[in-house]
């Protein structure tokens, strides 16, 4: 060390660390642990009455509901306090927290999480979450297809919290004043309604989703697929893209990129610039989540269409169409030191006076099958009726323990069509069933 | 200093050093606190990388249970030679054709990197030329070439990703509807657009700091000589600032390299045409492959390392800028060639006064 050029040596390495190894130091974090091979994490060995103080983890709480909620819960149950543990409120981004928490042996003490309906088959797979026994866990009057969603070879490890499926927006405005009664149930029916109101008011485009290459363009693709009668597994988990069934539905979505039905910048749209555009009056149908409702029906000027919409079922090829499901759902991780105030608090938390004050407070969609039919809440939230149907008929994204790869797969096949429409569907699909095989195996 | 100090030292490495002030062990002590920081948060974990890179994961469940069995195995160099194998590795259709994912990411990092660093090494000389006028609101000028240095990146990657929106000011201004967000060679040009904004005012700062250094009287000499402006700039103003700008151009070539949050900000992952090896290895790691992740970083290193390497020898990029080192180095190579000369049997003291000589005659035909 006493050499100047050693010193000069080591500076060197130092000044070219910073510059080049800030994504390998990253990379390392969750590298250096090694995982202990999943043991299954069934429901033996778990002791349902042992309770003390937990913590709940989930995405960023932009409605300010969850905090106050809480404290109801620990001004009740002094001796079982539960800590709200807020992520980012980007979902890759919590995915891997809890991903980190889980190779580290549970240090960042998570015990109840906010699980993405997607992550469900990979979070059980390698034993992160603990099953939970039905006779604790009792899911009659939820959603069946919120359900099933929290299922992994037909067991339970998750318990439904919040749901989510796709309505399709329509302008009642313009569809009224072209002389029609009721909104498209085909895509067929949508487009001859569009070019019926395009040909008295140019420059607008018929529909929009989301395009952009990301998690949406997956739901979007999904109900093109599932909506022309096709799926991308069958019952046994088997891939099933390359069907007539499923071309059809593609190919519907490749032909109204092509004539200029969905615009060509709608490839470039996510949820939040789908929204400007038909908050813009540039758009007579869009594909939208339910979140869309009210800031659509704001009257402070940042919506041109307020009180000129309603909400339908998604069309398909020859009748209503698919929604993709989503929604988020409660589960242990292995590592919880108090399972039987996690079951409390999960129970609790899902139960439906909650999820109706959730919903009232933060407008998310409940699992709760009754509440759609509270006279209170569709007075407040008049699309609820149709979200149900919505929700009731939706189809779950594929359950793959890969399922990063399983989207990106997916997104790939459809991005190329989105951006060429006139790319051979039939080859495009063999393409991703191919993949999809070697995901899934 | 004290004689007990004299005395520990070995007198032969003593003299090997002359220009050492008998002062290392207390300059090693100094350092050692950072030397041990730079330890932790740099070296271990460039080594724990390199360690992971020759492990992987399989992560395939079992078709009864839907259960992973995870077992981590050491493949040695595996996850490396999968990347570059069209036969094992995912193959994406970017700008370039169809390729292996990887080698895709290679060349968009290498494409970037050459256009970015030469427009904003063009545009950083001529701000810092700029700024290094005399007038009146020179200091307003100034603030405003620095002003997109200091914004963070990932902030100028959600502004520039407005600007590029379908219905976003660069299409208003150009009067086209070019997607400019979708994946393509436009996303491409939005990129570089984005990253030549953004720091082509640290090349104008460091090349300003060049500037500043030359002497006027040098300037004064060639207008009586009467060069003209040009003759001025490529003979002068370059050649001086020289030093500097080699610096910041290989500043900016490492870090154009590792480019993740303009690619990541404006246009999202997973986009093959702006697809980097940062963005690649994010991309692996989320999806918890550590040793293939582990392996792209180790691979984006080497070639950072390389490309820093050759900076440093053949432009002779002064990094460290130690003038006690540089002596050091400067006597080292005296003493060679005086043994060299002493094996040939010729007196060592002509040849290295001919060096000299031949050194100096060759400046002042210059």
């Amino acid at each position: 060390m006493s050499r100047p050029e050693l010193t000069r040596r080591s500076l060197l390495i130092g000044t070219l660390g910073v510059a080049a190894a800030g994504a390998l130091s990253a990379c390392s974090s969750g590298g250096g642990a090694t995982t202990p091979a999943a043991t299954g994490g069934g429901a033996a060995g778990i002791d349902w009455t042992k309770k003390g103080p937990i913590t709940y983890v989930q995405g960023k709480d932009t409605s300010g509901y969850v905090q106050p909620t809480i404290d109801k819960w620990n001004k009740d149950h002094p001796n079982e306090k539960v800590t709200l543990i807020e992520l980012s409120d980007k979902a890759d981004e919590q995915q891997q927290k809890m991903i980190d928490n889980f190779n580290t042996n549970g240090s960042a003490g998570y015990d109840v999480l906010s699980v993405d309906v997607v992550w469900t088959a990979q979070f059980a797979a390698n034993g992160m979450i603990v099953e939970l026994p039905a006779a604790q866990f009792p899911t009659t009057g939820y959603l069946k297809p919120a359900v099933d969603a929290c299922t992994y070879f037909n067991k339970l490890y998750c318990f439904p919290s919040t749901s989510d499926g796709a309505m399709l927006y329509y302008r009642k405005d313009l569809l009224d004043a072209a002389g029609v009664t009721a909104p498209p149930k085909t895509w067929d029916e949508m487009i001859t309604i569009g070019r019926k109101i395009q040909a008295t008011n140019p420059g607008i485009n018929i529909m929009g989703g989301q395009f952009q290459k990301y998690e949406g363009l997956t739901c979007n693709f999904a109900e093109w697929l599932n909506g022309g009668g096709g799926e991308f597994l069958d019952a046994n988990g088997k891939p099933t893209v390359n069907t007539d069934a499923a071309a059809k539905g593609v190919q519907a979505m490749a032909d109204a990129f092509k004539d200029g039905v969905i615009p060509a910048e709608a490839s470039t749209w996510s949820e939040e610039p789908s929204r400007q555009a038909f908050q813009d009056g540039k758009l007579i149908f869009l594909r939208q989540w339910p979140y869309v409702y009210s800031l659509a029906q704001k009257t402070d000027g940042s919506s041109k269409v307020n009180g000129k919409f309603a909400v339908a079922l998604l069309p398909g090829a020859t009748g209503t169409g698919v929604s993709t499901l989503g929604g988020h759902n409660m589960a242990i991780t292995k590592t919880a030191k108090n399972p039987g105030t996690c079951k409390d608090f999960i129970l609790w938390w899902c139960g439906p006076q909650m999820q109706k004050e959730n919903l009232l407070a933060s407008s998310q969609a409940p699992t709760y099958e009754a509440l759609y039919a509270d006279p209170e809440l569709v007075a407040k939230f008049p699309y609820l009726p149709v979200l149900k149907e919505s929700i009731a008929t939706a189809k779950a994204r594929p359950k793959a323990v890969r399922y990063s790869d399983v989207t990106l797969a997916i997104q790939d096949t459809a991005y190329g069509i989105v951006k060429t429409p006139t790319t051979d569907v039939k080859a495009a699909l063999a393409g991703l069933q191919t993949k999809l095989e070697t995901l899934t195996k | 200093m004290s004689t007990i100090t004299q005395a520990a030292a070995p007198p032969a490495k003593r003299k090997k050093n002359a220009l050492s002030d008998g002062q290392g062990q207390l300059a090693a002590l100094l350092l050692s606190p950072t030397m041990l920081v730079l330890g932790v948060v740099v070296i271990i974990p460039v080594f724990l990388s390199i360690r992971e890179s020759l492990f992987f994961k399989s992560d395939a469940p079992d078709p009864n249970t839907g259960m992973v069995v995870s077992s981590e195995q050491f493949v040695g160099l595996g996850n490396y030679l999968n990347a570059f194998n069209s036969a094992t590795a995912d193959t994406v259709a970017g700008v370039w054709g169809t390729m292996p994912r990887l080698t895709n990411a290679f060349l968009n990092n290498m494409w970037f990197t050459v256009v970015c660093v030469a427009l904003e090494t063009v545009l950083g000389v001529a701000m810092a030329l700029i700024m290094a006028k005399a007038f009146r609101g020179q200091g307003i000028v100034r603030a405003a070439i620095l002003v997109p240095w200091a914004i963070p990146t990932i902030v100028s990657a959600m502004m520039w990703k407005l600007i590029f929106d379908a219905d976003g000011v660069a299409n208003k201004i150009i009067g086209t509807k070019i997607l400019w967000l979708q994946d393509n060679a436009w996303s491409q040009l939005a990129i570089i657009i984005a990253d030549v904004w953004k720091t082509a005012p640290f090349i104008g700062l460091m090349a300003l700091a060049g500037l500043q250094t030359i002497d006027t009287q040098v300037y004064e000499a060639a207008k009586v000589d009467g060069a003209s402006a040009w003759r001025q700039f490529t003979q002068i103003t370059l050649p001086l600032m020289k030093p500097a700008l080699v610096v910041a151009v290989l500043f900016r070539t490492l870090s154009t390299m590792a480019i993740f949050e303009l690619p990541y900000g404006m246009m999202g992952l997973n986009k093959y045409s702006v697809d980097t090896l940062s963005t690649f290895a994010f991309v692996e790691a989320r999806a918890t492959r550590y040793g293939p992740a582990a392996a792209y970083s180790v691979l984006l290193f080497l070639l950072v390392a390389v490309v820093a390497f050759l900076f440093i020898k053949l432009l002779g990029a002064d990094v460290i800028g130690d003038e006690e080192v540089k002596a050091v180095a400067a006597q080292k190579k005296r003493r060679r060639l005086a043994a060299k000369a002493a094996a040939h049997g010729q007196p060592a003291a002509s040849v290295g006064g001919g060096g000299v000589i031949t050194t100096t005659s060759g400046e002042g035909q210059q």
